[in-house]
């Protein structure tokens, strides 16, 4: 199990070293929005009986637990990829299974540092209360297992870092911002609330903010379900992709 | 002696290109072994096969008995790879590096064995470096630690000396050959022949994803022609031509090979009588450059392995 200890370890220095750019900066960029949305709209909306600022902070968390555990991995496994520095894992004793788990749960340690810390800034705007604490940990953990296998799946995919930026761009992105980080699904119209029923990050957001404010658009039960079928669903794939060896050995 | 490394009809194939095409090798336990070819050959192909990099389409490799793919975690551990490529992770500093690389064998607490491999490698002022701010001999020392870590009794060298400054060069083989002498299993590949001559015991030639010549290295010498006269003509006297026929020219001498020592007199006889001149003489010695040549052109060589 050393090696998977160490693999891990290796992984999180990797972003501590450069926590400025993996930690801090997405603290700063999830702060700007809160300040922005809720100086537009703080006094004029509220959401399932919450001030739009207290609504917003939980989805702004997410958001930033979300992508900063899918940068982790994809990040990582590109960067030794092209550098040719992957060889350092793939020559010791590693099986897949530890390769896959001490990535994802540097993607997981990755994001809830950066949640936390966007909590941490972002808590001060507004009243929060914390219904069900467990609820917020569970979704955070599992929303960040998801999003670091995407992060290896598209790390291990892409050949090019403008290819990775078009797997992040063209579909990380619009999941997340269509997810209800900013709204609450039950105002749009019918259509598109159908449509967000598909996006497995809306349940991630909506659980997540259900453990705030113990309210959610979707019985968060459901939401459990749903995210944890597709924590497997990823995990299984990202297995398969490991253990085949795919663009990592030929 | 036991068999280090065994490699049993590997074939491996991308596309249409047959990268390796059934290669068969053992290697003994305490050998320094080199494997020529030209680029293209196969060479790293067939390193990556033995140590899982690369996946063969047919064929079984064994490190030290032990199955490169069904018991990989063995034989990975027998296995130290110093890649050819300069890679380097630039988050870490050298120490950093080596404890890392041995923490993924398993290995806590290493720091005694890595001090040993620094100073042997010259690294020792650069532990607490950035692999970032090293140059390019530098970090490949620190890939020839990185591949003795977890003290592995077979140690492969893809093109180590590669961009490789003199002294780095000097000092990495007499460290390599120390390894040697206390027991390890050294794979060499290298361009650098004159290398390969003075450091392999045994050489495998690979030549389009085949073994064309596998012997030790004096017996490749050996068998291909001793020694080679070289003559440079003074005055204004031509070589007649039965002499010019059994000569090639090169850079204005006349190369004669000869098979053995008796074969000098009478040919310097034949040059007094036809009245030449001799401006320069030279007598050398087959080097491993020219059996590399003559095996890469299929020339005289006599065993083709399979």
């Amino acid at each position: 199990m050393s090696g998977l200890r160490t693999l891990l370890y290796k992984e999180v220095l990797r972003f501590w070293k450069v926590g400025f750019q993996t930690v801090a900066a997405p603290v700063l960029t999830a702060l700007l929005y809160l300040l922005i949305f809720s100086h537009v709209l703080d006094s004029e909306v509220q959401v399932n009986s919450v001030r739009y600022a207290a609504f917003l902070i939980p989805g702004l968390v997410m958001m930033s637990v979300l992508q900063n555990a899918f940068a982790n991995t994809s990040s990582s496994l590109i960067q030794s990829k092209v550098m040719g520095s992957v060889v350092f894992i793939l020559l010791p004793p590693i099986s897949y299974v530890e390769f896959y788990l001490a990535y994802v749960v540097a993607a997981m340690a990755r994001g809830l540092m950066v949640g936390v810390g966007v909590l941490a800034v972002t808590g001060w705007f507004a009243p929060l209360t914390f219904v069900a604490p467990v609820w917020i940990l569970v979704f955070a953990i599992i929303g960040g297992g998801i999003m670091g296998s995407l992060g290896m799946i598209a790390g291990i995919w892409a050949d090019k870092f403008d290819q990775l930026s078009g797997f992040q761009n063209f579909l990380i992105m619009p999941l997340t911002m269509l997810s209800g980080v900013f709204y609450s699904i039950h105002s749009l119209p019918p259509f598109w609330q159908r449509v967000s029923h598909f996006n497995p990050v809306f349940y991630m957001i909506d659980g997540f903010r259900y453990g705030f404010f113990g309210v959610s658009d979707v019985a968060p039960a459901t939401s459990l379900a749903v995210v944890s079928a597709s924590f497997v669903v990823v995990a299984l794939i990202t297995l398969s992709m490991l253990r085949s060896g795919y663009k990592l050995r030929y | 002696m036991g068999v280090a490394v065994s490699i049993e009809q590997v074939v491996k194939r991308f596309g249409s290109l047959r990268a390796l095409d059934g290669v068969s090798l053992e290697i003994a336990e305490g050998e320094f072994f080199g494997l020529l070819g030209p680029n293209g050959a196969g060479k790293t192909t067939l390193i990556s096969c033995l140590a899982g990099l690369v996946r063969p389409d047919q064929g079984r490799l064994a490190v030290m008995g032990r199955d490169v793919r069904g018991d990989y975690r063995e034989a990975r551990r027998q296995l130290g790879v110093v890649p050819q490529e300069l890679v380097f992770d630039p988050f870490f500093s050298v120490r950093e590096t080596l404890r890392i690389q041995s923490g993924y064998f398993g290995i806590r607490h290493n720091d005694d064995w890595i001090d040993e491999i620094l100073e042997n490698l010259d690294l020792t002022s650069k532990a607490n470096v950035n692999m970032r701010r090293l140059s390019g001999g530098m970090k490949r020392r620190v890939l020839v630690a990185q591949a003795l870590v977890h003290k592995p009794p077979v140690i492969v060298l893809d093109e180590p000396t590669a961009g490789v400054d003199v002294e780095l060069r000097q000092g990495l083989w007499q460290f390599v050959q120390r390894l040697n002498r206390e027991g390890h299993t050294v794979i060499l590949t290298t361009h650098y022949l004159e290398e390969a001559e003075a450091l392999c015991g045994r050489i495998a030639m690979l030549k389009q994803g085949r073994v064309v010549a596998l012997d030790t290295t004096s017996n490749l010498l050996a068998r291909f022609a001793g020694h080679t006269l070289n003559l440079r003509l003074g005055g204004d006297r031509a070589l007649p031509e039965t002499l010019r026929a059994r000569a090639t020219q090169a850079d204005g001498y006349f190369v004669f090979r000869l098979a053995g020592f008796n074969e000098i007199e009478p040919l310097l006889a034949a040059i007094r009588v036809a009245g030449c001149t001799i401006d320069d003489l030279r007598l050398t010695q087959a080097d491993l450059e020219d059996v590399f040549v003559g095996v890469m052109q299929g020339a005289k060589v006599g065993e083709v392995v399979q």
